[in-house]
């Protein structure tokens, strides 16, 4: 691999992020609630470009209700217009729960959206008010992700409570795909855990075909478990470069911190040696051997990757997109045989390279290069001298892949230019196999396409 | 109507024939009815996004230039500049102690490495807050770089799409005047408020071509900042998208005095006139352009004519419903329809004005539902009362016909296939024909009731438990 050079400039300007605002992440986590609607305290605009830039992916509908403020309330305050809001949308929506997430614009004028909520609350004492949540996600301050697991976070915190130990286990997987969250389930549901996963858009953001439209669609994280998170056997949360479980940074944190909820803690299950490490735990927290079905999909797993190993074997390949994300299929490629050779993120956790180099202990011969903090300039830049046989990451990264004549695999959040990627696996040996399937078809599909006899029989 | 679904609203919406036409517009949208708009900012970045070598800085946190990045379908015939998303992507400190230090060194490292004909920088919802004197900045990049960096006054709360229309119209306006125009003839025009999405623009230019017209500068599809430069060279604007750049054929009016005419190339009777309309306008100029231009018009129907028959066999009497961003479009979208034997049932935008909504309320069917800035829950109540076969909207409509088992047909910025002209004509016909009779919606909800059983009494009656 390409030995370190000077690191790239620090450029001043970005061009092509590699994420995106920390309200976005905020209304997914509060899609993923029982009844909830997402609500941005902000101008309209907000609200909107969320709502199109999400529905591109998902093609489903992403209602995100606004405060639409106008110049009036940028200058004496938005209170009055999120009350108003916050009215209307449990009036016609009928909430169950609505997640408020601030915006730049109501950051900057300081409007104090707890205060203001507490207020709502005392001026509508009579009425039957839905619970509300409020998470500040000011835009300028960290990416999509982080605003994700700041409304995890304020969702348990705000609403679990002290109680009576239950048998309930919560999970906080972060940014995965609705198939991902399904098979989550299906995972605690085989080792018998009642788990409560957080958020669980995997029905909101997936839903069936329908004979009306639903003002709000069904499934999603039920409140009333939320709530009894207090009293959890134990808490899994996955993601590499989270703000370490001591901090309280996270929910998982939290319970620990708050109400003694034992966590285990780890990086995305993407991979065999990660989704291990979580089978381990599921063993422990359930007293009870993996179920026979996972023990054959491992085993499945590991046939293939020696079936396929040749195709793929000294593969160079350029990874991106939310930095959790990147730490696990990192690790998976590595044990598959292909070697990283720029990781790179748009988010600034600190923890990025730390993450990488653990998760891919052992397995390369040598650490790849780490970038954070990084947009596609810098990405395009970095990879025409490192020439990858091939790029992992989310749409975005389709014109550098076409300009180097390199197949890209997507994976991530958006994929607006292939059909279903909301319904891709990647978790555990079932969405490792998808994965390994896709990476070796995607080698075979270039080297047919790039053969001058185009051999039918590879 | 029925059962209003927000009270505050119910002045926005019109049942016509139910009373004289009267619809309140131009407000600004309730608070969580979770309007289909956008703001300020959106509007200004949909009519300066295909000027193609000029650079477009987003000056704000990093969300207003991600979800704007290359999501449109503008195509340019070379540079590909406003294909990427520049930021200055703000950070907290920059909040606190001003960004103009992180702009003027954006600029600056921007234009030494793309070079472009000049910059446009978009101010958004936080730098009107913290106050950061664009204008000074701008100023000072355009001394230094010897090209227009020009800024756009586009915070997002300041009002909706229109105002950012407004923005972008005085921006372009700053340009015109300082391009050689000497060599510009008489049988000359501008095209205004065409994006060139799908390369619709190259379809009208081709049209304007063949009549012996020489079009000077694209308004903004294709667009090129030395052409826009000398645009008041021309000697007619010819204005679509009335909404978006009508601003600017007003300012340059007043200023150069140039004539404009109103335009719409969606649809037969449309495109027809509109190329009729500026015949008319050349007629003394060049006697033999009215004639040309009939020949024109009648060799594209001799080909399109057949093969729209040919739709409207199977689409006859469907129903269809029409939400778009601007009011004009409507209109056009209405004949088109009919041609298809179709009739529109639901007509609504995000920004008509009184006077947009008056003709097409006069336009309009007995019985059609007008509705301004319209929101999920009545557009999906609509389109099931009057049970559609197509909705034409944007991305955010469209999981919302589809989700309720309805056709729908994409007309917005983002679309990939050229609709206007009369080949335009065919592609939407086409569209129209592919959803509106794909199977699928036999199987759907609305057509078939519950799929499957969810209670005992839904079981099959030979069903053994």
């Amino acid at each position: 691999m390409a030995k370190a050079k000077a690191p790239a400039e620090n450029f001043v300007s970005t061009t092509n992020a590699c994420k995106l605002c920390k309200p976005l992440g905020a209304t997914l986590v509060f899609k993923g609630i029982e009844g909830g609607v997402p609500f941005l305290h902000g101008s309209q605009g907000c609200a909107t470009y969320m709502r199109r830039y999400i529905i591109s992916h998902f093609r489903e509908p992403m209602d995100i209700a606004s405060s639409s403020l106008g110049e009036k309330q940028a200058i004496y305050g938005g209170g009055a217009n999120l009350k108003k809001g916050l009215l209307t949308v449990m009036d016609k929506y009928g909430a169950g729960l609505i997640g408020v997430a601030t915006t730049c614009l109501t950051e900057t004028i300081g409007d104090d959206v707890p205060g203001i909520l507490g207020e709502f609350r005392r001026e509508f004492a009579d009425l039957e008010l839905a619970p509300v949540v409020n998470v500040s996600t000011p835009s300028y301050s960290g990416s999509h992700m982080e605003g994700f697991t700041a409304a995890v976070k304020a969702v348990v915190e705000q609403l679990a409570q002290a109680g009576e130990p239950n048998d309930s286990v919560g999970c906080f997987p972060g940014f995965v795909s609705c198939a991902d969250i399904r098979h989550l389930k299906d995972v605690f549901a085989s080792f018998g855990i009642d788990a409560t996963i957080l958020p669980d858009y995997s029905e909101t953001l997936d839903g069936p075909a329908l004979d009306d439209y639903e003002k709000l669609p069904s499934g999603g994280t039920p409140v009333a478990s939320i709530r009894a998170l207090g009293g959890a056997k134990a808490s899994f949360e996955f993601g590499a470069t989270l703000p370490p479980v001591g901090e309280a940074g996270t929910a998982a944190g939290l319970l620990a911190a708050r109400f003694g909820v034992p966590a285990h803690r780890m990086g995305l299950p993407i991979g065999l040696r990660a989704s291990d490490e979580f089978f381990k735990a599921l063993e422990a927290v359930a007293c009870a051997p993996t179920p026979r079905r996972h023990a054959l999909e491992r085993g499945r797993l590991l046939d293939a990757f020696v079936d396929g190993h040749k195709y793929i074997s000294q593969k160079r390949c350029v990874i991106y997109g939310e930095e959790d994300l990147i730490v696990g299929l990192t690790s998976f490629m590595a044990e598959i045989g292909v070697i990283p050779v720029l990781v790179a993120g748009g988010g600034r956790s600190g923890r990025l390279k730390a993450a990488v180099e653990a998760a891919c202990e052992g397995l390369l011969p040598e650490m790849p290069e780490v970038r954070e903090g990084v947009d596609f300039y810098d990405i395009a830049d970095r990879a025409r001298e490192l020439a990858p046989d091939f790029f992992i990451g989310h749409s975005k990264g389709y014109r550098l892949a076409r300009e180097m004549n390199v197949p890209l695999i997507r994976v991530g959040f958006p994929i607006h230019d292939r059909f279903g990627g909301h319904r891709l696996h990647h978790l555990c040996y079932l969405g490792a196999q998808e994965l390994f399937d896709r990476v070796v078809n995607a080698m075979i599909e270039k080297k047919q396409t790039d053969s001058d006899i185009g051999y039918g029989y590879i | 109507m029925s059962d209003l679904i927000f009270e505050e609203r119910k002045d926005q919406i019109h049942r016509k024939g139910e009373g004289p036409f009267k619809l309140a517009c131009n407000r600004d949208s309730l608070a969580g009815a979770v309007s289909q708009r956008a703001c300020v900012f959106c509007g200004s970045r949909v009519v300066l996004y295909p000027i193609a070598d000029a650079l477009h800085l987003v000056h704000g946190p990093i969300g207003c230039a991600a979800y704007t990045w290359d999501i449109r379908g503008a195509l340019s015939s070379g540079p590909e500049l406003h294909r990427l998303s520049f930021s200055t992507d703000l950070q907290e400190t920059d909040v606190i102690f001003g960004g103009e230090k992180k702009l003027y060194a954006a600029l600056v490292e921007l234009i030494d490495r793309h070079q472009p004909k000049a910059a446009f920088v978009y101010s958004t919802c936080i730098v009107g807050i913290i106050g950061d004197d664009l204008q000074a900045v701008c100023k000072k990049v355009s001394a230094e770089k010897g090209i227009p960096v020009i800024p756009v006054q586009s915070e997002g709360f300041k009002g909706n799409k229109r105002e950012g229309y407004l923005a972008a119209c005085k921006a372009m306006f700053t340009l015109m005047g300082t391009g050689d125009t000497s060599d510009i003839g008489p049988l000359s025009l501008n095209i205004l408020g065409d994006f060139n999405l799908a390369g619709e623009i190259w379809i009208i230019r081709e049209y304007f071509e063949r009549m012996g017209i020489t079009v000077v500068a694209n308004i903004t599809g294709d667009g090129r900042v030395g052409d826009i430069a000398r645009a008041h060279g021309a000697a007619l604007n010819v204005v679509q998208c009335s909404g978006s750049t009508m601003d600017l054929a007003k300012m340059m009016k007043e200023k150069y005095g140039t004539p404009f005419v109103k335009v719409s190339y969606f649809g037969i009777e449309d495109m027809a006139e509109a190329l009729y309309s500026v015949a008319r306008f050349f007629k003394d100029k060049d006697p033999g352009i009215l004639v040309r231009t009939q020949e024109l018009v009648k060799d594209e129907l001799a080909v399109l004519y057949p093969k729209l028959q040919a739709f409207r066999k199977d689409l006859e009497g469907k129903k269809a419903a029409i939400y778009v961003g601007g009011a004009f479009k409507a209109f056009s979208l209405i004949k088109a329809f009919r041609h298809l034997g179709m009739s529109v049932v639901i007509a609504g935008s995000q920004t008509g004005t009184e006077e947009d909504y008056e003709e097409l309320a006069s336009i309009c069917d007995p019985g059609t539902i007008i509705v301004d800035d319209a929101n999920p829950l009545e557009l999906s109540a609509f389109l099931k009362e009057k049970d559609v076969d197509i909705f034409v909207g944007g991305v955010k409509e469209r999981p919302i016909a589809y989700k309720l088992g309805v056709g729908f047909c994409d007309h917005n910025h983002e679309r990939k296939e050229a609709l206007e002209g009369f080949v335009g004509m065919y592609n939407f016909a086409l569209e129209v024909h592919r959803t509106v009779m794909s199977p699928v919606w036999k199987f759907v909800p609305r057509r078939t009731g519950k799929i499957l059983a969810v209670e005992e009494a839904d079981l099959p009656k030979e069903c053994t438990l």
